[in-house]
Formats: structure tokens, sequence, C-alpha cells
């Protein structure tokens, strides 16, 4: 028997010859099952007015599972008409939604969250399948933070008084939302949550690539009996985001997305009276000095980086690190970047799944390449990547300077450069030396150190001896070209305010 | 005797040879390591803890557990009769399948080493003895070392010592030290050959993660075999952050030096899950070089069976329970 397994192991580490991680203990495959996600229809529409509709145009999307390139479903690609249906319903909805008591509004905020707590599986393994993150992520870090949303600005919902924005602060009317595919149900929560509570009423287009748990919200909106039309969710890609954003009966608009859009969104808004927020891109410094605590940094440089694919605008994309213990901390990385599992993203056991589309794939290579052209040196763990699907190796470029593009332009992926300082003046040019300004991490044991480089750093977030870390109460948004206003905590309030 | 190179001889290459020249080298060099983050530490621990370890990595690693148990009892009450059945026990630990695997070693107190020795005759089972005055560790230097030559006397092939917290906390970092090397010293047989040493920290008592990366190190440099969580005698014992943190202790210490150390976390590890969670944390951190009984224990009594009800799970598809397994 014990001879059995152990020639079982023996097979299975020779199928994995190649793996860094082989070794005698393999792990087992640990899917999640698909079926958990519940039933996807063949094609969507829109749910306008509490009620699936069908689009007014005949085009379609369609979306697919990145990990495996299948087609999971066919949505409308909303039409101008759409737009409209969705505003009309949207401010019809306000008028009663915004005068309900806050504490009224509170309980449908609260119910919510309990359905997507109970939902949460269901919700973690249709995100996976959808976005192509690894389920560990969606089920321990997305979902728990969407309910966790949902019911902090529940909580606010009748004590906007005491917000620091006068007494009875008005919401602004019909609040159009376009949220991005890295985090779409996060996104979701973050946009939705404090207009509701502030008795804002919604217009959300999803993105193009990701919109089948927003549709899974729309019901659960239903389930909680919200009344209608307070939230609608319109699909298609950016031509609806732009009918959106430019209907003239929108009040407020709120973006989550690239730095282009972003600004196109911008000069469309120009001189109209419509209140808007961005969250746009980031190249983060994470900057870890010689008295760091190595194996934490490490992981938080990993976490920073290889967390959710690099699909994050925060990530820590830019390593700065004190020269005396480059050799060190970079041994430290690579032996820590090979134990990273690649691979389905419903297994239970894996670190970083499939890259979102083909597009952002393409993306991705083409800024590596360039890297490499221009004469950093690229680094990657040795691992097996699935046949099917948009995958993409945990890399590292070292040798990296301010003047390479890999150290200037958002990649969006599992890619981090390298680059080196001598003294904390210069890790702060250097971090600041960006058109962004986002986050940015801190690894010191000194205290006083930890103190002078937040205050010295632009950017909106700055994490000490963690990185990547989110939290409800905790404002989030950035300075420069990472956008304005500010989502989360009590700051988030005032994105949906009269104030 | 004070310095490194005399006790530890791989340690010459990394650079160490002097850090415990004078008790002031060697508080410079344990309080110039690296700090710990216990946050970070922690959250790295119970990441790895959350792996799914299934069907075929799920018997791989029990049979492992198994294999990797100090088989312990240290009780006031402990009989000869006890450490007898123990001994039968660990060499054939389900009298139902002849094919679990034997424990690595059977632990007693050190009265009781000639007894596990004969009745462990024939097998490849170690003799672990606690010795040095466990498990306060509070008696005199002489009587420690006659402690420890006895049990090696008796037969003991690993000798598992306490270090004095009192001198630890206290920052007397080169009376511990010496203490190791002489403990070290009175492994020795008269043959030339050496029991193990196996140097226990009691990591609850140390408090801070600090702590426990200075109590390693200085354990590694005094040349300890293997370094240890706890006695399973106080509140806090082995815990998942701790037993990374030492992982990361003697990989870092192997890198600098060459010289591989074990690690054994001991004290409240009883169930099959909590051992694949430390099997996971060793393979991630150390990966194969270390998932072996030379290098990695479990100091356990009740884990055992636990494993062992898990396997017959495994074996048979299903659960069985606590009657079909023995108490001994």
């Amino acid at each position: 028997m014990a001879k059995n397994k152990q020639a079982e192991n023996k097979q299975a580490q020779n199928q994995q010859a190649e793996a860094p991680k082989g070794g005698l203990f393999t792990y087992a495959p640990a899917p999640e099952s698909p079926a958990a996600a519940g039933e996807i229809a063949t094609s969507y529409g829109h749910f306008i007015g509490g009620e699936f509709v069908d689009s007014s145009g005949s085009e379609a999307l369609k979306t697919v599972n990145p990990a495996t390139e299948q087609v999971l479903a066919e949505f409308a690609q909303g039409t101008d008409e759409d737009v409209e249906r969705a505003v009309t319903a949207a401010r019809k909805a306000f008028t009663d939604w915004s005068a309900l008591p806050g504490s009224e509004r509170a309980k449908y905020l609260f119910r919510i969250a309990r359905i997507i707590q109970e939902r949460s599986r269901e919700l973690a393994v249709l995100e996976s399948i959808d976005n192509g993150k690894p389920i560990r992520e969606t089920r321990d870090v997305d979902l728990p933070l969407v309910a966790a949303h949902f019911f902090y600005y529940a909580g606010w919902a009748d004590k906007l008084d005491f917000a620091g924005y006068g007494a009875n602060p008005k919401p602004l009317g019909v609040a159009g939302q376009v949220i991005p595919w890295n985090f779409p149900l996060l996104m979701l929560a973050w946009k939705i949550a404090p207009a509701l509570a502030t008795g804002n009423t919604v217009v959300l287009k999803p993105a193009e690539t990701t919109p089948l748990t927003a549709l899974r919200f729309a019901e659960i909106c239903r389930q909680a009996g919200l009344p209608k039309g307070v939230v609608n969710i319109v699909t298609g890609d950016g031509r609806t985001g732009a009918a959106l954003t430019a209907h003239p009966d929108v009040n407020k608009v709120a973006f989550t997305g690239s730095t282009p859009v972003g600004r196109s969104i911008a000069r469309q808004l120009a001189g109209s009276r419509k209140k808007l927020s961005l969250e746009l891109g980031g190249k983060a410094a994470n900057i870890v000095f010689d008295d760091a605590p190595i194996d934490q940094a490490v992981e938080g440089i990993v976490n920073g980086i290889f967390f959710n694919q690099g699909h994050v605008c925060c990530a820590g994309s830019r390593l700065l690190v004190q020269e005396s213990i480059q050799d060190e901390l970079l041994d430290a990385l690579k032996r820590r970047m090979g134990t990273l599992r690649v691979g389905d993203p419903l297994d239970k056991n894996t670190d970083i799944g499939a890259i979102n589309s083909a597009a952002q794939l393409a993306r991705i290579t083409e800024l590596s390449a360039a890297g490499e052209a221009e004469g950093a040196e690229r680094w990657a763990p040795e691992c097996e990547l699935p046949g099917a699907g948009y995958w993409f190796r945990p890399t590292l470029f070292t040798g990296v300077s301010q003047a390479h593009r890999i150290a200037r332009e958002e990649i969006f992926g599992p890619v981090l450069s390298v680059l080196t300082f001598r003294t904390p003046t210069e890790a702060v040019e250097k971090a600041n030396n960006t058109p962004y300004g986002l986050s940015a991490g801190i690894w010191t044991e000194k205290g006083s150190r930890i103190l002078w480089m937040a205050n010295q750093l632009k950017a909106g977030v700055v994490w000490a001896n963690t990185f990547n870390k989110f939290d409800p109460t905790s404002p989030f948004g950035g300075y420069k070209e990472s956008g304005y206003g500010r989502e989360g905590g009590r700051h988030g309030l005032e994105a949906y305010l009269d104030v | 005797m004070s310095t490194v190179a005399a006790n530890a001889p791989g340690a010459a290459g990394g650079g160490l040879q002097d850090v415990a020249a004078s008790e002031a080298s060697l508080r410079r060099f344990l309080h110039g390591l690296p700090g710990v983050d216990a946050v970070g530490l922690e959250a790295r621990a119970a990441t790895l803890g959350t792996r799914s370890i299934k069907t075929t990595a799920k018997a791989y690693a029990i049979d492992l557990a198994i294999s990797m148990i100090d088989l312990t009892t240290l009780e006031g009450a402990d009989t000869f009769g006890k450490v007898r059945a123990l001994c039968t026990k660990g060499r054939n630990p389900d009298p139902t399948d002849p094919t679990a695997p034997r424990v690595a070693a059977i632990c007693v107190y050190p009265d009781m080493v000639a007894t596990a020795k004969a009745a462990l005759a024939g097998t490849d089972i170690q003799v672990a003895s606690v010795a040095t005055a466990f498990p306060a560790g509070r008696a005199a230097l002489p009587v420690k070392l006659a402690d420890t030559a006895d049990a090696v006397a008796a037969g003991a092939n690993e000798i598992d010592m306490v270090i004095d917290r009192g001198a630890f906390l206290s920052g007397r970092y080169l009376d511990v030290f010496n203490e190791i090397t002489a403990v070290k010293q009175a492994c020795k047989r008269a043959d030339g050959t050496s029991a193990h040493l196996k140097v226990i920290f009691e990591t609850g008592e140390l408090q801070t993660y600090d702590n426990v990366r200075r109590a390693s190190w200085l354990a590694m440099l005094a040349g300890a075999d293997f370094i240890k969580t706890s006695t399973g005698k106080v509140a806090v014992n082995a815990t998942p952050p701790v037993t990374l943190l030492m992982l990361e202790a003697v990989r870092d210490f192997k890198q600098q030096t060459g010289i591989q150390i074990g690690v054994k976390p001991a004290g409240g590890i009883k169930t099959t899950k909590d051992a694949m969670k430390y099997l996971v944390m060793v393979n991630e951190t150390l990966g194969d070089d270390w998932l072996s009984p030379h290098w990695f224990r479990f100091g356990a009594s009740s884990l055992l069976n636990d494993l062992l009800m898990q396997r017959q799970k495994l074996t048979t598809g299903r659960y069985s329970g606590p009657d079909y397994v023995t108490v001994d």
C-alpha cells in the first residue's frame, strides 16, 4: 500500500519533472466544482427597472472563460436606447428611494450583504470562471470584501448627518457607474454600496469581459426586494459606457479603469454639472530598506505584484530595493516565485490564474518584450502553462532604470520591475517620479522612517510592512493621473452627496 | 570552545567564526538579524494553511507524517510498562494494517531510556530523551550535563535539551550558547560518535518572534542538530507561525553555512489536518531536502491515532472510530 503510494507519487513527480515545485510532495488537484456557479444562461439582456429585459439592439457580445477560451454566455451590447431606458428607470426610482429614511435604505443594504454572504461560494466560483482569477482569491478576498462594503455602507445610511458634511446632506440623483474587469464584483460593491446608502439610484455598466457577476448581483437585488429601478445594470463595451456617461440626466459619473478612458470621460464631462470621480492607473513603488523584515517583505512583494495576476491598479509593480540588500532580496524573491502555482483558477491550490483576455495578454507580452529590448534582464520560474487559455508566467525584470518603458507604463500583469536606490531621499525621488500616484509600500523596521516616507510619497495609499490590503473603512484613490475622488470609508460618501 | 568554528566545522565558510567570541559580538550578531513582522508572518502561515491536500497527496502526507513522529510520553506517572507499550505501538502503529509506517522515535525521560532501547531492539526507531532538567531547565549546569550523559550512556540516540529561558530573556546569550555547546559535548559517546542534539526553546515563553529567530540562530551557531519549539508543558506550544519562522531560520542558516539543521514542532499538534499544514509549510519553505524524518519531526502523542484513522478512511473508504486504533 505504502509502496503503491510512493510509486504514484513518483509518477506524479515525473509527470511534472519540469515544475519548480517538483518534489515528492505533489499536491493532487483540488478542483472547485464549476457547477457551484449556478446556472449560466446562454444569453443575457439588461436589468432595468427591476426586470431582466432584452436589448433594443440586436448586437451581442460573448464572454469567455479566460482559462479555457470557451464561450460562457452571450450578452447584449447596450444601445443608446437601452441606456435611456435605464436612466429613466433610475430617475423614476430616485424620488421614492431618496425620500426613504436612512434606516430603511440600510435594511436593504444589510439584506443584500447577507445574501452575498449566503451565496458567496456561488459568486466566488462564477467570478473565477468569468475573470480567470484563482478561486482562492475570490473565495478568501473578493467575496468577504464585497459583503463587508455593503455592511459598512449600510451602517452609514442612517448616520449621514454625522459624516462631516453638515446636517441632512442630499444625494446627487442618478449615478452612472462604469467598472473594470479586474475585480468585477468588488468594484461593483465599491460603487453601488455608497451610492445607495446616500440615497442615489444607479445605472452600472460592467466590463465587457466580465459581465456575469453583475448580472447575478441583479438577481440578488430582486431577492432582497430592492425597489424597482434603484439598481440598473446595462451591459456592453465602451460605446455603452460612453452613452451612459454622456447621458444628460445622469448627475454623477464614477469610473474605474484606464487613464486614457478616464481622460476622455473628463473631457466629455467638462462644463457639465455632473460630478465625477475617477480611479485610474498606477505604477506603485514598493520600497524595501536594508533593515526590512526580509521574509515578510518578500511575501509583500509577491502579494503586491502577483495578486490577481497583477491586474491591480495599485499593484506594487516597481520594486525599489536598497542596493546593499539587492542580491539577498532578489535571491529570496526568486526562490519564492519558484513556488507560485500557475494554472486552473478553480483549483484551490492555484496561486496565479489566467490573464483576463487575449488583448490584455498581448499588451503584457508586448511590454515585456520592450523591457528586454531596452536592456533589462528578464527572469521567470520554469513552470508548465496550460495549453488553452491566456497565461503569463510571473516575471521579474532586474537592471531596470526609470527611463525604461516597463518602469513608466502600467503593465497590468504579473511583471515586476526591480530598481535600486541608496538613500531614503533617492527612494522618494524615484517613487514619485511617475505620472501616477495611487499607492506605495514601505518596508522597514524603523517607525520614524515609515512616517517620514509616508509624508513624502505622493500616493493615495501608503502601506507600511504590508501591501494590497483593503478595507471598507479605508479611503482609496489617487494623485495625478491615477484619478481623483476617494472610494471607501467616510470619504467615499462625499462622491455621492451634494456637498 | 567559545567560537563557532570549534563546534560547527562547516560554519567556517559562513564568516561566522567569531560571532560568539564575546557577549558583545554575539549580541550584535543576533540583534542584527532581519526583524520579523508579526502580522506578515501570521498571514503567511495562515495562507499556507489553506492548501487543499487531497487523495494521493493526502495519502503520501499521512504516511510521511507518521514516519516523522517522535511518539512521546513525558508524564510524572510514566512506568516501564507504559513505555514498553508505547514502543510496541511505535513499531506497529496499526495492528490491522502492517503497511502503516513506523514512527521516527520514541521520546521518554532519561530514566526510561534503557527500557525503550530494549523494547525497540532490532528496529531503526530512535530513542529520544529529554535531558537537561526538562521541562523547566532550572538546575545547575553539572546536573544538566550529568542528566545528558546518563541518557546517552543508557543508549539514547537523540537528546532533547531545553535552553535556559531566564538567561536568554535577560540577554545572557553567551551563557545559553556555552550551555548548548557543553551539552553537545556531553552527547558524545565513548566510541567517538554522538547523540543528536535537539534544542528546545519553549517559544511560548520567549514571547516575541524576534526572540524566536535569535534563539534559532543561537542554537544553530552552538551546534544544535535540531531546533524544537517547545516542551509541551506550557500554555502555548508549537504554532504554525513560530514553526514557519524556524523553518526560515534553518533555510537561511544552510544558505550561509552549508549546514542543514532539523526542525521539530512539539505540543498541541493533534489532528491530521494540523499535521498537513505543517508539512505544507515545510514543502513550500524548504522543499524536498527537509521532507524526511531526518530533518523534520512532530513531537506528539495523540496525533498518531488521528493519522491512523484518516489512513484507514483512505484505505477502506469509511470512517472508523477511536476504538479501531490502539490507546497505548
